[in-house]
C-alpha cells in the first residue's frame, strides 16, 4: 500500500514567538495546535490522531493529549527520531489515515530551550542509559563538534571548502530579511561567515542554526476532510525514513540518511529531484544541508559545495531555492528541533503564501527532508514530497 | 567562548565517569588494567566496537573480547572551540584491528592532527569512574 494521494496536510503555524519565558512548553504545544486547527478551519473536537515526539513533555503523547482535551483521539504516535520527528510524523500520519485508522492529525512540537536552558526538549534523561552512553559521553561531543568531524571528512574526501559551506548561511539570510519574525535578520556576506569565531573545526559561529524557543503544529486529513475546507490542497505524494548510526565501527561520515530515505519517498512520489520546485533541508548547521543534498540526489556526492556556491540555493537567484522562511540558520530552531518547520514553509510554499519577494513562482511540487540525532553518530532521517493540488 | 548568563566554569574538563553495567563490566575491568578490548564475531570474523555480547552484524553471541593493540590512524576530528574549559579535540580514529572508534585527541598539537595522522592509545582517569581510552598523535 502506497500513502501517495491518501491524505493532505490542511494545517501548518508557525509559533511567531522566539522568546517565551512566561509560557510553559505544554501551553506552547497547545498555542501551535490552535494554530494549526484554526488554519485549517477545524476544530480540536475533530481531531482524533495525535502525534508528538521527545520535546512534548511528560507520557509520550498521553499527557499532552490530556492536557489539552483531545477526546476523540483513536491514534496516536510518539515516534522520536530527534528533529527530523515531526517530517516523519506527516508520513506516519498519511499512513494512518491511508488505513483509516484516523482523518484529522495533530503534530505538535514545542519548547524552551533560549529561555530554559538545558534540556528544552529531552524528556526523561534517557540518554545516559543509552548502551551507546559510556563509550561516548566521556568525549564531549555535542552536536557542533560531531556535525564538524563530518565537515572535516567531507572537506577531505571531497575538496569541500568552507567558503562554499558559507553560501549556504548567506542563502539563508537573503530569505531571512524579508520574514518578521526571523531571529536573525540580517544578510550576510561569505566573508562574514568564514570570520566569525570558530566553534568547532571547520565550523564557524554563522554556520549553526539559531537557539529558540516556540514550536509549530500541522494538521494532516484525509482526502474527505481536506474537500470540505477552504484551504489550497497539499497533497502527500510520498514519505521515507531511515536511522543511520555507528554500525559497530564501521560508522561511514561521508553521507547521511538521506541516501537512503531520499530514494523511498521519490520512488513512492513517482518524481526525480530534478522535479522539485522548492526544498526545506534540515539546516542545523551548513554541512547539514550540503550532505543531504548531495544524498537527496540533487547533485552527484562530493559536488555539493558546487551546488551550493554562488546563490544556488536563493529564491529568484538560483536553480533550487531552500529554506525561503530563514530556516534553522536564520530565522527558527523551536527547541532545537527543525523538522517541523521545514514542513511549514514547504506548505506555505505550495500554497503560494510564502513571502512575495521568496515565493517560488508556479510552487506546485516540494520536498521537506531532516535530519535528527546526530550526524556524527546516529541520525533519524525523514523525507517528505509534496503537491499542490 | 562563553555565553552571558552561562555559569562560571570549573577550570579542567571533567571526564564523565562511564556507566558500567553487567554487559559491560568486563571492557571497564581491562581498562583498569590499561587494556582497550574490542569485540571479535567467531561466526561471521568480523571487529566490532563499542563491544557488547553479540555480533552487531550477524548477531551471533559467539563473540570474543581482545585486546586492541592502541594503534590507530585518524578518520576524522574537530577542535572544539565553544568549551568553558578551553579547547579539545573529539575524533574517530580508526584501529589497527579495524573499527572505528569515538575519542579525544590528547597531549598533543592541535596544528599537527590531520586525517590519516598515526595516533596511539592512552589512558585518562575519569571523574570518580573507570579510566577511558584516549588517543594521542603517536
Ligand atoms: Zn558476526
Amino acid at each position: 500500500m502506497s500513502i501517495k494521494g491518501k491524505a493532505y496536510v490542511m494545517g501548518a503555524f508557525e509559533h511567531p514567538t522566539r522568546e517565551a519565558p512566561d509560557k510553559s512548553v505544554a501551553q506552547l504545544h497547545a498555542e501551535c495546535a490552535r494554530g494549526a486547527l484554526a488554519d485549517a478551519g477545524l476544530n480540536k473536537d475533530d481531531i482524533d490522531g495525535y502525534f508528538c515526539a521527545g520535546d512534548a513533555p511528560g507520557f509520550g503523547a498521553l499527557s499532552m493529549a490530556d492536557y489539552m482535551g483531545l477526546r476523540n483521539l483513536r491514534h496516536m504516535d510518539s515516534t522520536e527520531t530527534g528533529g527530523s520527528s515531526y517530517i516523519l510524523h506527516v508520513g506516519h500520519a498519511a499512513e494512518a489515515i491511508a488505513a483509516g485508522k484516523c482523518s484529522v492529525a495533530l503534530i505538535t512540537l514545542a519548547g524552551k530551550p533560549r529561555t530554559s536552558p538545558p534540556g528544552g526538549g529531552r524528556g526523561g534523561g534517557g540518554f545516559a542509559a543509552a548502551p551507546e552512553a559510556a563509550f561516548e559521553m566521556p568525549y564531549g561531543g555535542t552536536t557542533h563538534n560531531q556535525y564538524a568531524m563530518c565537515a572535516t571528512r567531507h572537506m577531505h574526501e571531497f575538496g569541500t571548502t568552507s567558503e562554499q559551506l558559507a553560501w549556504i548561511k548567506v542563502a539563508a539570510s537573503h530569505h531571512a530579511q524579508w520574514n518578521p519574525h526571523a531571529f536573525l535578520k540580517e544578510v550576510v556576506t561569505v566573508d562574514d561567515v568564514v570570520n566569525s569565531p570558530m566553534i568547532a573545526t571547520p565550523l564557524h559561529r554563522l554556520d549553526c542554526c539559531v537557539v529558540t524557543d516556540g514550536g509549530g503544529a500541522l494538521i494532516v486529513t484525509s482526502p474527505e476532510v481536506a474537500k470540505q475546507l477552504d484551504r489550497p490542497k497539499v497533497k502527500v505524494l510520498g514519505a521515507g525514513e531511515a536511522p543511520k548510526g555507528t554500525y559497530g565501527g564501521k560508522v561511514d561520515l561521508t553521507f547521511t540518511g538521506a541516501a537512503w530515505s531520499g530514494p523511498k519517498a521519490f520512488a513512492e512520489a513517482g518524481v526525480k529531484p530534478s522535479d522539485i520546485k522548492y526544498a526545506s533541508i534540515y539546516d542545523s548547521f551548513t554541512i547539514t544541508v550540503l550532505m543531504q543534498l548531495e544524498d537527496l540526489g540533487f547533485c552527484e556526492k562530493g559536488r555539493g559545495g558546487r551546488f551550493v556556491a554562488d546563490g544556488n540555493l536563493i529564491s529568484g537567484v538560483g536553480k533550487l531555492p531552500f529554506n525561503t522562511d530563514g530556516g534553522g540558520l536564520c530565522n527558527n530552531h523551536p527547541t532545537n528541533r527543525g523538522g517541523i518547520t521545514k514542513v511549514i514553509e514547504a506548505v506555505r510554499q505550495l500554497r503560494g503564501e510564502a513571502h512575495p519577494k521568496v515565493q517560488v513562482p508556479s510552487c506546485d511540487l516540494a520536498i521537506a527532508h531532516g535530519t535528527g540525532g546526530s550526524l556524527g553518530t546516529r541520525h533519524g532521517s525523514a523525507t517528505l514530497i509534496m503537491e499542490r493540488e | 567562548m562563553s555565553e552571558p548568563g552561562e555559569k562560571k566554569a570549573p577550570a579542567v574538563r571533567k571526564i564523565f565517569p562511564p556507566a558500567v553495567n553487567t554487559e559491560t563490566e568486563r571492557f571497564w575491568k581491562a581498562a583498569e588494567e590499561g587494556k582497550l578490548l574490542y569485540g571479535y564475531c567467531l561466526a561471521c570474523n568480523e571487529p566490532h566496537y563499542y563491544p557488547r555480547s553479540f555480533c552487531p552484524f550477524c548477531f551471533s553471541e559467539r563473540v570474543e573480547w581482545r585486546q586492541a593493540s592502541g594503534d590507530a590512524t585518524v578518520y576524522a576530528y574537530s577542535i572544539m572551540y565553544r568549551s568553558p574549559t578551553g579547547p579539545y579535540t573529539i575524533a574517530y580514529v580508526e584501529l589497527a584491528e579495524g573499527p572505528r572508534i569515538l575519542t579525544n585527541l590528547v597531549d598533543c598539537d592541535f596544528e599537527k592532527i590531520a586525517i590519516d595522522a598515526a595516533a596511539k592509545l592512552v589512558w585518562k582517569p575519569s571523574d570518580g569512574g573507570a579510566p577511558v581510552p584516549f588517543f594521542t598523535l603517536a
